[in-house]
């Protein structure tokens, strides 16, 4: 049997004595592309949040390639092998688009804390991070500083980033949040494009998206999984359209 | 370590221009200016630019604000100058010439010490923390007489041991090649510093450390490794410090010394990597040539760094480098005379207010001078009211057309700007 890429046994998370997330099971294999939604609140950018370090569960067990990986420090995990992107843009504001790609392949190409070799003459980190840029279409803004990228334009960087250090498993949280659809389907391709061969969890409000990439959806409300089924399993899927669709199916919504 | 591509090449030829014109300068220096006094003066603004750009590596490149870093290049100095006293008795051999590296080797140990408490916090925390150790620094150094010399200092001589091809570092000038030749040295090494993983992802933890930590650093670590480098190149300073003065004392871990070097850094600007060393030349220049023609120096030393905070916040470098920019897409000759239509009210209402100020300070600190000042040739009377009426009435005439060219050229000053957007964008396409 091959080793899920993620696993969530009975994740648990209070904030005081709030509860939050309340025994989350979930499983993902190498290579799939599960779309995680809920109604806002449900939790779904805490669950990110409790994967990728950076707030630790209260209890439970996540194993990533089968380690445990509960309570570690973000950057632990990220090494381990796992990116995330944010729902608010979270960028090297004063850094170049290059530059910005730059610093996320240096710790995968093994130069860490390095004060011994020269950035110019890195030729791997150079033509990793152009090719980054390339893939994600900022190539022609290649010397502009991120923050005055315009909004999408900081969207496709911030995807960038996330895998541009060559993670195997790829969280994305709501990476249309805010775009029009032209943008919203220019961000989908690219999200198909640069996540090929990798794992994929993303968070999404968009349905059109969910339907468009996900292999799985997973069905957050109040803290639980609810329902982890084929987007055609959990269309037809009652309880899920109570609790979450209101009895709209998101098929009319879906193009 | 590889060879860049070759098409990086003519960047490289720049490079090589910059580098020989720096140690061109530093070598023609003291010949231009060869008085006693400008030797001495060249020699500080040396010292004075190597602990200036290793605090840039904390507040430009890391985006830590310290308000102590006088800890570092004062502890180097004390090091230093007792290793010129060891030396001068006989019982170890450092030659002076590599003493400015005892103090470093100090900056760098305490850099460990004080380092890996300062940063476990950054931001608000990481300024108040460093401001402690100042302190505890500073009240320690009155503490243990036997090592910091009290109230005194420890001083020495610098001079010891067989003179060398005839250099024995006793005249001021030997000490400032000697001073020059450490500067062009930390400042390649600083430079190189920069360009480098850690330098550049020290730019990341600055600009947003919880991303840096998404993409496998630790912000933490990060910030504790360009501290640790940068009291390196502080303590550097400190030694050259010490070999050029000859005494050490508490100023010089003091929160004075440490507030001085931030002013500095901030006023030649953070943003650019030359900024700090240009504004420890225009510090040195206003904090010793100023009190000599006034005494009223701090004042305004004061209100420069307050105009540059609010008006120019990337320092004099910012200011130069726009300039460039200008020059370079031929819009200067459009926003020069603007420029120059602005700059005559502020230099009414400058002297208007200068006169007021040094006034008050003739009546009242310095009242036993008399009340008659001397400028350019005038006579002027503090105590007669004619005088304060004319320097009022050149302030606010001053002011008030100020304010009514100001209009006029913001809108010539935003037009070029929104050239220089699009003549970039031009390029681009």
């Amino acid at each position: 049997m091959i080793t899920p890429a993620l696993v969530l046994n009975d994740v648990r998370k209070q904030f005081g004595s709030t509860d939050i997330i309340r025994g989350v099971n979930l499983s993902v294999q190498p290579g799939e592309r599960v779309a995680i939604i809920g109604p806002n609140g449900a939790g779904k950018s805490t669950l990110f949040n409790l994967i990728s370090g950076r707030f630790a569960p209260s209890s439970g067990e996540i194993l990533l390639h089968g380690r445990p990986i509960a309570g570690l420090a973000p950057s632990r995990i990220n090494r381990l092998g796992l990116s995330r992107s944010f729902q608010i843009t979270n960028i090297f504001h004063r850094l170049s688009v290059f530059e910005n790609l730059r610093c996320a392949v240096l710790w995968s190409l093994g130069y860490r804390y390095s004060f011994w070799h020269r950035l110019g003459a890195l030729k791997d980190a150079r033509e990793l991070a152009e090719q980054v840029m390339e893939s994600i279409g900022l190539g022609w803004r290649r010397d502009t500083q991120a923050g005055l990228l315009t909004y999408a334009e900081q969207r496709a960087l911030e995807i960038g980033i996330t895998v541009a250090g060559g993670a195997e498993v790829i969280l994305l949280d709501e990476p249309t949040a805010g775009m029009s659809r032209s943008e919203s389907d220019k961000a989908v391709a690219l999200i198909r494009d640069v996540t090929r061969g990798k794992t994929l969890l993303m968070v999404e409000h968009d349905m059109g998206v969910v339907f468009g990439v996900a292999d799985r959806i997973a069905v957050v409300v109040y803290g639980e999984v609810i329902a982890c089924d084929t987007p055609a399993a959990i269309r037809d899927n009652t309880r899920v359209q109570e609790a979450y669709l209101g009895g709209h199916a998101p098929a009319q919504e879906s193009a | 370590m590889p060879v860049g591509p070759i098409r990086y090449s003519p960047i490289n030829l720049g490079r090589w221009l910059v580098w020989g014109g720096f140690a061109l300068v530093l070598i023609m220096a003291p010949l231009l200016f060869s008085s006693g006094s400008s030797l001495s003066l060249l020699s500080l603004m040396g010292t004075m630019m190597i602990f200036s750009l290793s605090y840039n590596m904390l507040l430009g490149q890391s985006g830590m604000l310290s308000f102590g870093h006088a800890v570092y290049s004062g502890l180097g100095a004390f090091f230093a100058i007792h290793a010129i006293n060891v030396s001068s008795m006989g019982a170890l051999q450092v030659p002076l010439t590599v003493v400015p590296l005892v103090g470093g080797v100090a900056g760098l140990l305490f850099g460990v010490l004080f380092g890996y408490v300062t940063t476990q916090r950054s931001g608000t925390a990481f300024s108040m923390i460093s401001l402690g150790i100042v302190e505890l620094v500073f009240a320690c150094s009155l503490m243990f007489p036997g090592f910091f010399g009290g109230e005194g200092g420890v001083s020495g001589n610098r001079v010891f041991g067989q003179p060398f091809f005839g250099v024995s570092f006793g005249p001021q000038r030997q000490v400032y090649y000697l001073i020059a030749f450490w500067l062009f040295i930390s400042t390649a090494a600083m430079f190189a510093l920069a360009h480098t993983p850690l330098g550049r992802i020290a730019n990341a933890v600055r600009d947003n450390p919880e991303r840096a930590e998404f993409v496998g650093y630790d912000p933490q670590r990060v910030r504790f490794l360009m501290l640790m480098l940068s009291a390196f190149f502080a303590g550097i300073s400190g030694g050259l410090t010490a070999i050029n003065f000859e005494i050490v004392s508490a100023e010089n871990v003091s929160a004075a010394r440490s507030g001085a070097v931030l002013l500095f850094a901030f006023i030649g600007g953070t943003g650019v990597f030359f900024g700090p060393m240009l504004g420890a030349i225009v510090g040195v220049l206003l904090t010793v040539m100023l009190p000599e023609f006034t005494k009223a120096w701090l004042l305004y030393l004061g209100i420069f760094f307050i105009m540059i905070v609010m008006y120019a916040p990337g320092g004099m470098a910012s200011l130069i480098m726009m300039t460039m920019r200008l020059l370079s897409a031929g819009l200067m000759p459009r926003v020069l005379p603007a420029m120059l239509r602005l700059a005559l009210p502020v230099v009414i209402a400058l002297t208007g207010f200068v006169m007021l100020i040094e006034m008050t300070y003739r009546l009242s600190l310095d009242a036993a001078h008399g009340t008659s000042l001397r400028w350019f040739g005038l006579n002027v009377d503090a105590a007669s009211t004619p005088a304060w009426l004319i320097a009022a009435l050149m302030l606010l005439l001053g002011g008030v057309l100020f304010l009514r060219l100001r209009g006029a050229f913001l809108a010539v000053w935003g037009d070029a700007q929104a050239e220089l957007e699009r003549h970039a964008a031009g390029r681009r396409a």
